[in-house]
């Protein structure tokens, strides 16, 4: 069989359509195949939130926070000044100053009460982000961070009326002990924070720091799902938040 | 005319050299910080905002205050300022680029800077800083670059600067304003969070640029053939007072809202900065020596003898100078970390590769101003010989 020129010309450039054209497209991510499909287990809320009940806390148990730190591959310098951390303990005094009096039960103002990110349902850190770097995510409330498009301006540490965030003033990743390949390191000059497991959730897992916590001190759930545990917490108990004169309205209910 | 910049004599070149020293050690260590991180510097988890910071937002104060010659000037025709106005548009153009480089220096990721452009977000009161201020930066070199290419060719400057000029004088409030809502807009962070914050800035910058002013004006009637005149020195030196008078009579206001109402939350920066909270004094020396700054230079400025005398007039500028500085540049960013949201005081001391990187934006920011002044000096004594030798024939 003879082929003409432009016949061949054709193949050629099907081909190249084909073979060629293809794979680049698809490696820039227009291809169908790169499309992300969201789990079918994945855990699905429309306003997620943490109850905490202190009293369930063990004295000098950190599971929970070894556990998220372990999962999200937090480093650990070994100084306060550089310090990342996602959740951690505080004195109840330094957590609820406005509670504190005279005559408070010594043990009380110094136990130790978790500390994370609030998942605040006002939250001025991503009102004041120039970048859109954290946002709050529309269909389950919880605070982002996008880590390849902070700029490190630390506009969201100073918006923070809780301390929730850290910088990462030195490259973090040296400093981690062992590195969960799920999850990614960071790099140095961007902020991070608790992500409330968002990772997890689109795995159908609950956060590591509930799953870690052998006494269900920590409970998690939806808010706006009338059947949820931590809605029947929330009515049967009386609860405290951080500071909600602020308008923030911080999505941690402390049990105290 | 930048040409200009580049002829001068032996005093020029050494000046010259010793700024580009400071900021090759400041370069040098900047190289550092990229390749370390923000670690390098003084700044903590607790304290994430400080000297850079500080100095962008006394340096924003600096570049607005050359609406105090830029007003009078244009629109009430006080032909005092007509030489000295250029020298306040280029102050402010140099303090406009060191402001810019201070936020650089500041990120953690500089290379993401443009992401600010990229996703324009105006609920962030940094990304309209950042409108507020390159628009500042571009109406001074203009309309400082227009008029004094006017002046050259000895005609009237175009028809289409006027309306530039009349926009820059409420630019000019707007930088120091949007400045001032980065900090008054952040819940918890009581020490910010007050009404005042942004007429206390105008208030503190239109002291301390006036006062830097007329320092200028001195050096340059030293080191060169330019006399600003005293008419436009003493005019300059009321402004200084009226605005100290007004900067401290803020500052006042604000202690007393915070001691009378006793709201701990409130009051416990106050006491950080004055008298020390639990132990911790590293800012008191420095805010006390600012209020004694503050209260010499007020005497001088506030007799008229005092004021005429130019020796005490240079000693009362550098007072408020340096007043205003400690006041915004080293308490007022630093402060309002401590104590952090969760109660714990850490203190902030600068490093060293620090304090190099931020004298290296400031030569910088001289080098800038040097440059400036030398073109604008220059056209000023070219157009006088003109005049001077078309009058005798």
């Amino acid at each position: 069989m003879k082929v003409s020129r432009r016949t061949l010309l054709k193949i050629a450039g099907i081909s190249l359509m084909g073979g060629g054209v293809r794979p680049a497209l698809e490696a820039l991510g227009a291809g169908e195949s790169s499309k992300i499909v969201a789990s079918p287990n994945r855990l699905v809320g429309k306003r997620w939130a943490m109850a905490i009940d202190t009293k369930k806390c063990p004295p000098g148990c950190h599971d929970c926070i070894d556990a998220c730190h372990r999962e999200h591959n937090v480093p650990d310098f070994g100084n306060p000044k550089d310090e990342v951390k996602w959740i951690w303990n505080e004195p109840f005094k330094d957590v609820f100053p406005a509670q504190e009096y005279r005559y408070i039960d010594e043990g009380r103002k110094e136990k130790p009460v978790l500390v994370l990110c609030n998942h605040c349902d006002n939250p001025p850190c991503v009102r004041v982000c120039p970048t859109q770097a954290t946002f709050k995510r529309k269909e389950d409330g919880i605070v982002m961070m996008d880590y390849h498009r902070c700029i490190g301006c630390r506009f969201c540490m100073a918006g923070c009326p809780y301390g929730a965030r850290s910088m990462n003033f030195r490259d973090p990743r040296p400093f981690i002990k062992k590195i969960n390949p799920q999850f990614p390191t960071r790099t140095k000059g961007v902020v991070e924070k608790c992500n409330f497991c968002e990772e997890r959730l689109a795995r159908g897992l609950i956060p590591a720091c509930v799953e870690a916590c052998k006494e269900k001190a920590l409970v998690f759930g939806d808010l706006e799902n009338p059947a949820a545990d931590i809605r029947k917490l929330l009515k049967a108990q009386l609860t405290l938040r951080r500071r909600p004169e602020l308008g923030t309205q911080p999505q941690i209910y402390y049990i105290v | 005319m930048l040409e200009k910049a580049l002829i001068g004599d032996r005093k020029y070149w050494t000046w010259v050299g010793f700024l580009v020293l400071l900021i090759g050690v400041g370069g040098f260590y900047y190289l550092q910080q990229l390749d370390y991180g923000l670690g390098i510097t003084g700044m903590s988890r607790n304290v994430s905002w400080a000297l850079y910071i500080a100095q962008f937002t006394f340096l924003v104060g600096v570049a607005a205050s050359a609406v105090m010659v830029v007003l009078p000037y244009y629109l009430h025709h006080y032909k005092a300022f007509g030489k000295i106005t250029i020298l306040g548009e280029f102050l402010a153009v140099a303090s406009v680029f060191m402001c810019v480089t201070f936020i650089i220096v500041d990120l953690g990721q500089p290379a993401r800077a443009f992401n600010v452009l990229l996703y324009p977000t105006p609920s962030s009161i940094l990304f309209w800083d950042m409108v507020v201020l390159s628009g500042y930066l571009l109406l001074n070199i203009l309309i400082g670059w227009t008029v004094l290419a006017s002046e050259k060719k000895s005609i009237s400057p175009p028809r289409w600067v006027k309306p530039l000029i009349y926009l820059s004088i409420p630019w000019a409030i707007s930088i120091h304003t949007v400045t001032a809502f980065i900090y008054a807009g952040l819940p918890g962070r009581s020490f910010w969070l007050t009404a005042i914050m942004a007429p206390r800035f105008l208030g503190s910058a239109f002291a301390s640029g006036p006062a830097l002013l007329i320092l200028l004006c001195f050096i340059l009637r030293k080191f060169t053939r330019f006399d600003a005149g005293k008419e436009a020195i003493q005019a300059l030196a009321k402004i200084v007072t009226y605005a100290l008078i007004a900067s401290i009579f803020f500052v006042l206001m604000e202690i007393f809202t915070v001691f009378y109402s006793q709201v701990p939350e409130h009051m416990q920066y106050f006491q950080y900065l004055f008298v020390g909270l639990h132990g911790h004094y590293a800012l008191v020396p420095w805010m006390w020596a600012a209020v004694i700054l503050a209260a010499i230079a007020l005497v001088l400025l506030m007799n008229p003898r005092a004021r005429q005398n130019e020796t005490l007039l240079a000693m009362a500028c550098a007072a408020v100078f340096f007043s205003l500085w400690i006041e915004k540049g080293l308490g007022l960013v630093v402060t309002g970390f401590i104590p952090s949201p969760l109660e714990k005081i850490t203190e902030y001391y600068p490093t060293g590769p620090e304090v190099a990187i931020t004298v290296g934006v400031w030569a910088m920011g001289l080098l800038i101003l040097t440059g400036l002044y030398k073109v604008a000096l220059a056209v000023k004594a070219e157009t006088e010989e003109g005049s001077s030798r078309s009058s005798a024939t």
